[in-house]
Protein backbone atom coordinates (compact mmCIF):
# COMPACT_ATOMS: atom_id res chain seq x y z
CA UNK A 1 0.00 0.00 0.00
CA UNK A 2 2.98 2.21 -0.16
CA UNK A 3 1.55 3.97 -3.15
CA UNK A 4 -0.78 5.25 -1.14
CA UNK A 5 1.08 7.94 0.92
CA UNK A 6 -0.29 10.80 -0.99
CA UNK A 7 -3.50 9.32 -1.06
CA UNK A 8 -3.52 8.87 2.36
CA UNK A 9 -3.17 12.29 3.28
CA UNK A 10 -7.18 12.63 2.05
CA UNK A 11 -8.42 10.27 5.06
CA UNK A 12 -7.52 13.37 7.55
CA UNK A 13 -9.97 15.33 5.82
CA UNK A 14 -13.63 14.52 7.47
CA UNK A 15 -12.07 14.95 11.28
CA UNK A 16 -10.28 18.48 10.08
CA UNK A 17 -13.40 19.93 8.86
CA UNK A 18 -15.03 19.12 12.38
CA UNK A 19 -11.96 20.28 14.23
CA UNK A 20 -12.48 23.55 12.08
CA UNK A 21 -16.28 23.81 12.35
CA UNK A 22 -16.45 22.93 16.14
CA UNK A 23 -13.69 23.68 17.30
CA UNK A 24 -11.02 26.10 15.77
CA UNK A 25 -13.94 28.43 14.03
CA UNK A 26 -16.12 28.75 16.92
CA UNK A 27 -13.12 29.51 19.58
CA UNK A 28 -11.61 31.91 16.98
CA UNK A 29 -15.21 33.82 16.66
CA UNK A 30 -15.46 34.10 20.33
CA UNK A 31 -12.48 35.41 20.91
CA UNK A 32 -13.50 37.92 17.91
CA UNK A 33 -15.87 39.15 20.64
CA UNK A 34 -13.73 40.14 23.08
CA UNK A 35 -12.60 42.98 20.77
CA UNK A 36 -15.68 43.83 19.07
CA UNK A 37 -15.88 47.35 20.13
CA UNK A 38 -12.44 48.00 18.53
CA UNK A 39 -10.65 48.39 22.42
CA UNK A 40 -9.14 46.18 24.65
CA UNK A 41 -11.71 47.19 27.68
CA UNK A 42 -12.83 43.93 28.23
CA UNK A 43 -9.51 42.85 28.70
CA UNK A 44 -8.75 46.23 31.20
CA UNK A 45 -11.30 45.11 33.57
CA UNK A 46 -10.55 41.33 33.54
CA UNK A 47 -6.74 42.02 34.19
CA UNK A 48 -7.58 45.02 36.25
CA UNK A 49 -10.18 45.29 38.69
CA UNK A 50 -9.34 43.87 42.01
CA UNK A 51 -12.39 41.48 41.99
CA UNK A 52 -11.59 39.16 38.61
CA UNK A 53 -7.61 39.42 39.02
CA UNK A 54 -8.18 38.09 42.68
CA UNK A 55 -9.59 35.24 40.53
CA UNK A 56 -7.15 35.03 38.32
CA UNK A 57 -4.56 34.56 41.37
CA UNK A 58 -7.05 32.00 42.94
CA UNK A 59 -6.86 30.06 40.11
CA UNK A 60 -3.67 30.21 39.63
CA UNK A 61 -2.85 28.99 43.62
CA UNK A 62 -5.17 26.31 43.71
CA UNK A 63 -3.76 25.22 40.23
CA UNK A 64 -0.17 25.35 42.24
CA UNK A 65 -1.73 23.25 45.07
CA UNK A 66 -3.38 20.71 43.51
CA UNK A 67 0.03 20.40 41.51
CA UNK A 68 1.90 19.95 44.49
CA UNK A 69 -0.45 17.32 46.16
CA UNK A 70 -0.59 15.18 43.11
CA UNK A 71 3.54 15.30 43.15
CA UNK A 72 3.31 14.13 46.82
CA UNK A 73 0.97 11.08 46.18
CA UNK A 74 1.17 10.57 42.65
CA UNK A 75 5.42 9.97 42.75
CA UNK A 76 5.28 7.17 45.31
CA UNK A 77 2.54 5.61 43.23
CA UNK A 78 3.78 5.34 40.13
CA UNK A 79 7.05 4.51 41.36
CA UNK A 80 5.68 1.39 43.34
CA UNK A 81 3.46 0.56 39.86
CA UNK A 82 6.57 0.34 38.08
CA UNK A 83 9.22 -1.61 40.52
CA UNK A 84 6.95 -4.14 41.53
CA UNK A 85 6.00 -7.81 39.83
CA UNK A 86 3.79 -7.16 36.81
CA UNK A 87 1.07 -9.57 38.59
CA UNK A 88 0.97 -6.37 41.48
CA UNK A 89 1.40 -3.92 38.76
CA UNK A 90 -1.48 -4.79 36.93
CA UNK A 91 -3.79 -5.16 40.13
CA UNK A 92 -2.96 -1.78 41.02
CA UNK A 93 -2.80 -0.02 37.84
CA UNK A 94 -7.11 -1.37 37.96
CA UNK A 95 -7.31 0.89 41.15
CA UNK A 96 -5.54 3.89 39.87
CA UNK A 97 -8.04 3.37 36.58
CA UNK A 98 -11.00 2.76 37.68
CA UNK A 99 -10.65 6.04 39.61
CA UNK A 100 -9.80 8.02 36.67
CA UNK A 101 -12.57 6.99 34.38
CA UNK A 102 -15.06 7.04 37.19
CA UNK A 103 -17.47 9.97 36.26
CA UNK A 104 -16.00 12.93 37.85
CA UNK A 105 -19.36 14.18 38.95
CA UNK A 106 -19.95 10.88 40.94
CA UNK A 107 -16.56 11.74 42.19
CA UNK A 108 -17.46 15.14 43.60
CA UNK A 109 -21.01 13.92 44.34
CA UNK A 110 -19.07 11.41 47.00
CA UNK A 111 -16.11 14.05 48.76
CA UNK A 112 -19.54 16.50 49.16
CA UNK A 113 -20.93 12.78 51.23
CA UNK A 114 -17.83 12.75 52.92
CA UNK A 115 -16.47 16.03 53.44
CA UNK A 116 -19.36 17.76 54.55
CA UNK A 117 -20.32 19.35 58.41
CA UNK A 118 -22.19 16.27 58.96
CA UNK A 119 -20.78 13.93 56.63
CA UNK A 120 -18.84 10.88 56.66
CA UNK A 121 -15.46 12.22 57.91
CA UNK A 122 -16.74 14.84 60.56
CA UNK A 123 -19.03 12.33 62.13
CA UNK A 124 -16.36 9.77 62.37
CA UNK A 125 -13.74 12.11 64.40
CA UNK A 126 -16.17 13.53 66.61
CA UNK A 127 -17.86 9.64 67.75
CA UNK A 128 -13.73 9.29 68.11
CA UNK A 129 -13.68 12.07 70.15
CA UNK A 130 -10.67 13.63 68.06
CA UNK A 131 -12.23 16.88 67.69
CA UNK A 132 -15.39 18.50 69.53
CA UNK A 133 -16.61 20.39 66.54
CA UNK A 134 -16.93 19.57 62.83
CA UNK A 135 -13.62 20.55 60.55
CA UNK A 136 -14.31 22.81 58.08
CA UNK A 137 -13.50 20.98 54.71
CA UNK A 138 -16.30 21.47 52.13
CA UNK A 139 -17.00 25.19 50.64
CA UNK A 140 -13.64 26.44 51.11
CA UNK A 141 -10.04 25.80 49.15
CA UNK A 142 -9.31 22.38 50.98
CA UNK A 143 -12.13 20.90 49.67
CA UNK A 144 -11.71 22.26 46.17
CA UNK A 145 -8.20 21.06 46.28
CA UNK A 146 -8.81 17.32 47.82
CA UNK A 147 -11.40 16.62 45.32
CA UNK A 148 -8.99 17.86 42.07
CA UNK A 149 -5.84 16.38 43.80
CA UNK A 150 -8.39 13.03 43.25
CA UNK A 151 -9.08 13.88 39.91
CA UNK A 152 -5.86 15.21 38.69
CA UNK A 153 -3.67 12.38 40.34
CA UNK A 154 -3.79 9.61 37.31
CA UNK A 155 -2.22 11.97 35.50
CA UNK A 156 0.83 11.90 37.57
CA UNK A 157 0.79 8.87 38.35
CA UNK A 158 1.21 7.73 34.28
CA UNK A 159 4.13 9.98 33.39
CA UNK A 160 5.63 9.18 36.69
CA UNK A 161 5.63 5.36 36.01
CA UNK A 162 6.57 5.77 32.53
CA UNK A 163 10.09 7.47 33.59
CA UNK A 164 10.71 4.60 36.14
CA UNK A 165 10.41 2.22 34.11
CA UNK A 166 12.99 3.65 31.52
CA UNK A 167 15.57 4.08 34.13
CA UNK A 168 17.84 0.60 33.27
CA UNK A 169 17.99 -1.96 35.97
CA UNK A 170 21.44 -2.51 34.95
CA UNK A 171 22.37 0.79 36.63
CA UNK A 172 20.41 0.10 40.16
CA UNK A 173 22.11 -3.40 39.63
CA UNK A 174 25.44 -2.30 39.85
CA UNK A 175 24.72 0.19 42.40
CA UNK A 176 23.68 -2.78 44.58
CA UNK A 177 26.22 -4.61 43.91
CA UNK A 178 28.81 -1.65 44.75
CA UNK A 179 26.73 -1.37 48.66
CA UNK A 180 24.54 1.84 47.56
CA UNK A 181 21.87 2.34 50.32
CA UNK A 182 18.27 1.64 48.90
CA UNK A 183 18.03 5.87 49.81
CA UNK A 184 21.42 6.64 48.03
CA UNK A 185 20.06 4.54 44.77
CA UNK A 186 16.67 6.72 45.05
CA UNK A 187 18.87 9.95 45.11
CA UNK A 188 21.70 9.38 42.82
CA UNK A 189 20.04 7.52 40.34
CA UNK A 190 16.26 7.31 40.20
CA UNK A 191 15.50 10.99 41.35
CA UNK A 192 17.54 12.76 38.51
CA UNK A 193 16.80 10.08 35.54
CA UNK A 194 13.11 10.77 36.66
CA UNK A 195 13.28 14.05 36.57
CA UNK A 196 11.78 14.45 33.04
CA UNK A 197 8.80 12.26 33.85
CA UNK A 198 8.10 14.51 36.94
CA UNK A 199 7.58 17.76 35.22
CA UNK A 200 5.86 16.12 32.43
CA UNK A 201 3.22 15.04 34.96
CA UNK A 202 3.48 18.39 37.03
CA UNK A 203 2.72 20.36 33.74
CA UNK A 204 -0.60 18.30 32.27
CA UNK A 205 -1.52 18.55 36.15
CA UNK A 206 -1.22 22.04 36.55
CA UNK A 207 -2.88 22.81 32.98
CA UNK A 208 -5.74 20.75 33.53
CA UNK A 209 -5.84 22.41 37.13
CA UNK A 210 -6.04 25.93 35.34
CA UNK A 211 -9.35 25.02 33.34
CA UNK A 212 -11.57 23.08 35.86
CA UNK A 213 -15.03 24.08 36.42
CA UNK A 214 -16.72 21.44 37.80
CA UNK A 215 -15.06 20.36 40.64
CA UNK A 216 -14.91 24.03 42.50
CA UNK A 217 -18.55 24.90 41.17
CA UNK A 218 -19.42 22.27 43.33
CA UNK A 219 -16.93 21.92 46.49
CA UNK A 220 -16.13 25.23 46.46
CA UNK A 221 -19.89 26.17 46.67
CA UNK A 222 -19.78 29.43 45.53
CA UNK A 223 -17.26 30.64 47.78
CA UNK A 224 -13.75 29.57 46.01
CA UNK A 225 -14.13 31.58 42.61
CA UNK A 226 -11.64 29.49 39.75
CA UNK A 227 -11.54 31.38 35.94
CA UNK A 228 -14.03 28.61 34.69
CA UNK A 229 -16.53 29.11 37.37
CA UNK A 230 -16.89 33.18 36.45
CA UNK A 231 -16.55 32.23 32.87
CA UNK A 232 -19.86 30.06 33.62
CA UNK A 233 -21.32 32.66 34.99
CA UNK A 234 -21.12 35.53 32.82
CA UNK A 235 -22.14 32.94 30.06
CA UNK A 236 -24.81 31.83 31.90
CA UNK A 237 -26.14 34.54 34.83
CA UNK A 238 -24.71 38.18 33.81
CA UNK A 239 -25.08 37.04 30.13
CA UNK A 240 -21.88 39.28 29.04
CA UNK A 241 -20.75 37.27 26.14
CA UNK A 242 -17.66 40.14 25.43
CA UNK A 243 -16.75 39.70 29.33
CA UNK A 244 -16.72 36.28 29.31
CA UNK A 245 -14.76 35.95 25.94
CA UNK A 246 -12.29 38.40 27.46
CA UNK A 247 -11.47 36.11 30.54
CA UNK A 248 -11.90 32.70 28.01
CA UNK A 249 -9.29 34.24 25.88
CA UNK A 250 -6.94 35.66 29.05
CA UNK A 251 -7.20 31.48 30.17
CA UNK A 252 -6.48 30.07 26.87
CA UNK A 253 -3.65 32.17 26.58
CA UNK A 254 -2.44 31.05 30.12
CA UNK A 255 -3.00 27.27 29.62
CA UNK A 256 -1.31 27.63 25.75
CA UNK A 257 2.17 29.65 27.29
CA UNK A 258 2.50 27.02 29.81
CA UNK A 259 2.08 24.19 27.84
CA UNK A 260 4.21 25.23 25.26
CA UNK A 261 7.22 26.94 27.64
CA UNK A 262 7.23 23.03 29.44
CA UNK A 263 7.67 21.59 26.05
CA UNK A 264 10.68 23.79 25.55
CA UNK A 265 12.12 21.55 28.33
CA UNK A 266 11.17 18.47 27.99
CA UNK A 267 13.98 16.73 26.31
CA UNK A 268 12.79 15.01 22.67
CA UNK A 269 12.30 11.76 23.91
CA UNK A 270 10.19 12.07 26.36
CA UNK A 271 7.27 14.13 23.83
CA UNK A 272 6.09 10.97 22.61
CA UNK A 273 2.91 10.26 24.76
CA UNK B 1 12.87 -1.61 54.66
CA UNK B 2 12.48 1.58 53.06
CA UNK B 3 10.04 -0.65 51.19
CA UNK B 4 7.83 -1.43 53.20
CA UNK B 5 7.51 2.29 53.95
CA UNK B 6 6.80 2.78 50.27
CA UNK B 7 4.03 0.20 50.09
CA UNK B 8 2.14 1.60 53.22
CA UNK B 9 2.61 5.12 51.72
CA UNK B 10 1.06 4.02 48.42
CA UNK B 11 -1.69 1.82 50.69
CA UNK B 12 -2.83 5.39 52.10
CA UNK B 13 -2.70 6.78 48.53
CA UNK B 14 -5.05 4.27 47.59
CA UNK B 15 -7.40 4.19 50.36
CA UNK B 16 -7.69 7.96 49.27
CA UNK B 17 -8.37 6.86 45.69
CA UNK B 18 -10.94 4.42 46.51
CA UNK B 19 -12.63 6.08 49.46
CA UNK B 20 -14.94 8.36 47.32
CA UNK B 21 -15.66 5.16 45.01
CA UNK B 22 -16.72 3.21 47.48
CA UNK B 23 -18.66 5.60 50.23
CA UNK B 24 -21.16 5.60 47.43
CA UNK B 25 -22.58 2.21 48.08
CA UNK B 26 -23.87 1.99 51.57
CA UNK B 27 -24.76 5.59 51.22
CA UNK B 28 -27.02 4.19 48.22
CA UNK B 29 -28.70 1.31 50.20
CA UNK B 30 -29.90 3.52 53.24
CA UNK B 31 -33.24 3.30 54.50
CA UNK B 32 -32.99 7.03 55.96
CA UNK B 33 -34.97 9.60 54.38
CA UNK B 34 -31.96 11.84 54.13
CA UNK B 35 -28.22 11.28 53.87
CA UNK B 36 -26.86 9.77 56.94
CA UNK B 37 -23.91 7.80 58.02
CA UNK B 38 -23.66 4.97 58.50
CA UNK B 39 -26.96 4.13 57.61
CA UNK B 40 -29.69 3.35 60.05
CA UNK B 41 -30.76 -0.04 57.78
CA UNK B 42 -31.13 -1.28 54.01
CA UNK B 43 -33.35 -0.83 51.44
CA UNK B 44 -33.96 -0.59 47.53
CA UNK B 45 -35.85 2.98 47.82
CA UNK B 46 -33.56 4.92 45.97
CA UNK B 47 -32.99 2.60 43.22
CA UNK B 48 -36.81 2.43 42.99
CA UNK B 49 -37.01 6.21 43.16
CA UNK B 50 -34.51 6.17 40.22
CA UNK B 51 -36.22 3.35 37.82
CA UNK B 52 -39.74 5.18 39.05
CA UNK B 53 -38.82 8.75 37.51
CA UNK B 54 -39.37 9.37 34.24
CA UNK B 55 -36.86 12.10 34.02
CA UNK B 56 -33.69 10.08 35.38
CA UNK B 57 -34.80 7.59 32.57
CA UNK B 58 -34.93 9.93 29.91
CA UNK B 59 -31.72 11.62 30.98
CA UNK B 60 -30.14 7.89 31.22
CA UNK B 61 -31.36 6.63 27.77
CA UNK B 62 -30.50 10.11 25.89
CA UNK B 63 -26.54 9.95 27.35
CA UNK B 64 -26.62 6.56 26.07
CA UNK B 65 -27.67 7.01 22.76
CA UNK B 66 -25.48 10.58 22.65
CA UNK B 67 -22.29 8.55 24.17
CA UNK B 68 -23.04 6.11 21.36
CA UNK B 69 -23.30 8.12 18.67
CA UNK B 70 -20.05 10.12 19.54
CA UNK B 71 -18.11 6.47 19.69
CA UNK B 72 -19.36 5.73 16.01
CA UNK B 73 -18.62 8.99 14.91
CA UNK B 74 -15.27 9.55 16.63
CA UNK B 75 -14.01 6.28 15.02
CA UNK B 76 -15.10 7.02 11.79
CA UNK B 77 -13.73 10.32 12.09
CA UNK B 78 -10.41 9.24 14.36
CA UNK B 79 -9.35 6.15 12.33
CA UNK B 80 -8.76 8.08 8.91
CA UNK B 81 -7.20 10.53 10.50
CA UNK B 82 -4.78 7.95 13.04
CA UNK B 83 -3.89 6.58 9.71
CA UNK B 84 -2.77 9.38 7.50
CA UNK B 85 -0.83 10.99 10.55
CA UNK B 86 1.05 7.65 11.04
CA UNK B 87 1.20 6.01 7.36
CA UNK B 88 1.04 9.50 5.12
CA UNK B 89 3.44 12.52 4.87
CA UNK B 90 2.43 15.48 4.30
CA UNK B 91 2.71 19.25 4.71
CA UNK B 92 1.00 20.64 7.69
CA UNK B 93 0.94 16.81 9.29
CA UNK B 94 2.54 17.76 12.73
CA UNK B 95 0.23 20.78 12.76
CA UNK B 96 -2.75 18.26 12.19
CA UNK B 97 -1.50 16.32 14.88
CA UNK B 98 -1.73 19.19 17.34
CA UNK B 99 -4.96 19.98 16.49
CA UNK B 100 -5.85 16.99 17.08
CA UNK B 101 -4.62 16.41 20.31
CA UNK B 102 -5.50 20.26 21.76
CA UNK B 103 -9.03 19.63 23.23
CA UNK B 104 -7.24 17.55 25.21
CA UNK B 105 -5.46 20.52 27.00
CA UNK B 106 -8.11 24.04 25.92
CA UNK B 107 -9.97 23.64 29.22
CA UNK B 108 -13.69 22.36 27.94
CA UNK B 109 -15.04 25.38 29.13
CA UNK B 110 -13.53 27.20 26.34
CA UNK B 111 -15.00 24.91 24.00
CA UNK B 112 -18.34 24.66 25.75
CA UNK B 113 -18.68 28.78 25.94
CA UNK B 114 -17.38 28.94 22.04
CA UNK B 115 -19.58 26.26 20.50
CA UNK B 116 -22.59 27.48 22.50
CA UNK B 117 -21.91 31.00 20.90
CA UNK B 118 -22.16 28.82 17.56
CA UNK B 119 -24.96 26.71 18.08
CA UNK B 120 -27.07 29.32 19.55
CA UNK B 121 -26.90 31.42 16.41
CA UNK B 122 -27.73 28.22 14.28
CA UNK B 123 -30.14 26.55 16.55
CA UNK B 124 -28.51 23.47 17.35
CA UNK B 125 -28.97 24.30 21.51
CA UNK B 126 -31.25 21.53 22.65
CA UNK B 127 -30.66 19.32 19.77
CA UNK B 128 -28.76 15.79 20.64
CA UNK B 129 -26.69 15.72 17.35
CA UNK B 130 -25.21 19.13 18.46
CA UNK B 131 -24.30 17.65 21.73
CA UNK B 132 -22.51 15.02 19.63
CA UNK B 133 -20.68 16.84 17.19
CA UNK B 134 -18.98 18.57 20.28
CA UNK B 135 -18.35 15.19 22.11
CA UNK B 136 -16.65 13.75 19.27
CA UNK B 137 -14.39 16.98 19.02
CA UNK B 138 -13.62 15.92 22.96
CA UNK B 139 -13.34 12.05 22.16
CA UNK B 140 -10.96 12.85 19.11
CA UNK B 141 -8.07 12.90 20.83
CA UNK B 142 -8.17 9.43 23.01
CA UNK B 143 -9.24 7.87 19.38
CA UNK B 144 -5.99 9.75 17.79
CA UNK B 145 -3.77 8.16 20.51
CA UNK B 146 -4.92 4.83 20.70
CA UNK B 147 -5.06 4.09 16.92
CA UNK B 148 -1.56 5.97 16.13
CA UNK B 149 -0.29 3.59 19.48
CA UNK B 150 -2.01 0.20 17.83
CA UNK B 151 -0.42 1.74 14.14
CA UNK B 152 2.79 2.47 15.06
CA UNK B 153 3.21 -0.75 16.61
CA UNK B 154 1.70 -2.77 13.43
CA UNK B 155 3.53 -5.06 11.24
CA UNK B 156 3.75 -4.25 7.63
CA UNK B 157 5.05 -6.80 6.48
CA UNK B 158 1.87 -8.91 6.72
CA UNK B 159 -0.02 -6.22 4.53
CA UNK B 160 2.90 -6.89 1.90
CA UNK B 161 1.91 -10.20 2.17
CA UNK B 162 -1.18 -10.32 1.34
CA UNK B 163 -0.75 -7.57 -1.53
CA UNK B 164 2.13 -10.06 -2.71
CA UNK B 165 -0.66 -12.50 -2.85
CA UNK B 166 -3.01 -10.55 -5.10
CA UNK B 167 -5.49 -9.23 -2.47
CA UNK B 168 -6.96 -5.69 -3.69
CA UNK B 169 -6.37 -2.92 -1.53
CA UNK B 170 -10.33 -3.13 0.45
CA UNK B 171 -9.74 -6.69 0.68
CA UNK B 172 -6.44 -5.83 2.93
CA UNK B 173 -8.04 -3.31 5.01
CA UNK B 174 -10.77 -5.73 5.84
CA UNK B 175 -9.19 -9.43 6.24
CA UNK B 176 -5.58 -8.07 7.41
CA UNK B 177 -5.32 -4.51 8.57
CA UNK B 178 -8.31 -4.14 11.24
CA UNK B 179 -8.64 -7.52 12.26
CA UNK B 180 -4.96 -7.15 14.11
CA UNK B 181 -6.59 -3.38 15.03
CA UNK B 182 -9.08 -4.69 16.79
CA UNK B 183 -8.13 -4.50 20.08
CA UNK B 184 -7.16 -0.54 19.54
CA UNK B 185 -10.52 -0.36 17.97
CA UNK B 186 -12.24 -1.82 21.02
CA UNK B 187 -10.31 0.49 23.44
CA UNK B 188 -11.26 3.57 21.57
CA UNK B 189 -14.55 3.19 20.92
CA UNK B 190 -15.22 2.21 24.47
CA UNK B 191 -13.02 4.77 25.79
CA UNK B 192 -15.16 7.38 23.76
CA UNK B 193 -18.32 6.35 24.88
CA UNK B 194 -17.21 6.59 27.94
CA UNK B 195 -16.02 10.43 28.11
CA UNK B 196 -19.47 11.38 25.62
CA UNK B 197 -21.28 9.18 28.48
CA UNK B 198 -19.61 11.11 31.81
CA UNK B 199 -19.41 14.50 30.03
CA UNK B 200 -21.13 17.91 31.96
CA UNK B 201 -19.19 21.10 30.86
CA UNK B 202 -20.34 20.90 27.34
CA UNK B 203 -23.77 19.33 28.26
CA UNK B 204 -24.72 22.40 30.80
CA UNK B 205 -24.06 24.55 27.76
CA UNK B 206 -25.39 22.52 24.44
CA UNK B 207 -28.24 20.54 25.84
CA UNK B 208 -30.61 22.94 26.73
CA UNK B 209 -34.43 21.76 28.28
CA UNK B 210 -33.23 17.96 27.62
CA UNK B 211 -31.17 16.65 30.30
CA UNK B 212 -28.02 14.43 30.07
CA UNK B 213 -27.92 11.98 32.76
CA UNK B 214 -24.61 14.08 33.99
CA UNK B 215 -26.42 17.05 33.42
CA UNK B 216 -29.37 15.83 35.88
CA UNK B 217 -27.32 14.20 38.10
CA UNK B 218 -25.12 18.47 38.21
CA UNK B 219 -28.59 19.66 38.86
CA UNK B 220 -29.84 17.51 41.60
CA UNK B 221 -26.70 17.68 43.47
CA UNK B 222 -27.12 21.71 43.30
CA UNK B 223 -30.29 21.52 44.56
CA UNK B 224 -30.41 19.16 47.34
CA UNK B 225 -27.77 15.51 48.51
CA UNK B 226 -30.29 13.28 47.77
CA UNK B 227 -29.23 9.57 47.94
CA UNK B 228 -30.96 9.19 44.08
CA UNK B 229 -27.84 10.52 43.00
CA UNK B 230 -25.58 7.70 45.66
CA UNK B 231 -27.85 5.14 43.63
CA UNK B 232 -27.26 6.55 40.01
CA UNK B 233 -23.22 6.65 41.17
CA UNK B 234 -23.02 3.04 42.29
CA UNK B 235 -24.59 2.54 38.55
CA UNK B 236 -22.26 4.29 37.09
CA UNK B 237 -18.90 3.04 38.84
CA UNK B 238 -20.24 -0.39 37.79
CA UNK B 239 -20.71 0.70 33.97
CA UNK B 240 -17.07 2.12 34.41
CA UNK B 241 -15.87 -1.47 35.86
CA UNK B 242 -17.30 -3.44 33.07
CA UNK B 243 -16.13 -1.30 30.57
CA UNK B 244 -12.73 -1.62 31.85
CA UNK B 245 -12.99 -5.16 32.48
CA UNK B 246 -14.25 -5.13 28.74
CA UNK B 247 -11.15 -2.93 27.65
CA UNK B 248 -8.73 -5.64 29.78
CA UNK B 249 -10.08 -8.59 28.03
CA UNK B 250 -10.83 -7.82 24.68
CA UNK B 251 -9.03 -4.19 24.26
CA UNK B 252 -5.23 -2.78 23.44
CA UNK B 253 -3.59 -2.61 27.20
CA UNK B 254 -5.26 -0.23 29.85
CA UNK B 255 -2.08 0.89 30.47
CA UNK B 256 -1.80 2.20 26.95
CA UNK B 257 -5.10 3.56 27.20
CA UNK B 258 -5.19 5.95 29.94
CA UNK B 259 -3.48 8.73 28.27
Amino acid sequence: MSSSRGAGALAALPALVLLLCVFLFPVARMLGYSVETGTLDWYAKALGEGLYLQVFWNTFWIALLVTFFCLLLGYPLGFLLATTTPGWATAGFIFVLLPLWTSILVRTYAWMVLLGRSGVLNGLLIKAGLISGPLPLLYNVTGVVIGMVHVLLPYMVLPVYGAVRRVDPAIVAAAEGLGATSTRIFRRIYLPLTLNGIFAGAVIVFVLSLGFFITPALLGGGKVMMIAVLIEQEVHETLNWPFASALAAVLLVATLAVYAAAQRFVRPQEQQP
Amino acid sequence: MSRRLLVGACAVIYFFLMLPLVVVFPISLSSAAYMQFPPPGLSWQWYERYLDDPQWIDATVRSLYIGGATAVLALALGVPLAFALVRSRFPGRVLVDRLALAPLIVPTIILSVSVYGLFARLKLIGEWYGLVLAHTVLALPFVVLIMGAGLRDFDRSLEQAAEGLGASRARILLRVTFPLLRPSLISAALLAFLSSFDELVVALFLAGPNMTLPKKMFDNILMEIDPTIAAVSVMQILLVSVVLVLIGRFGRGLRGSAR
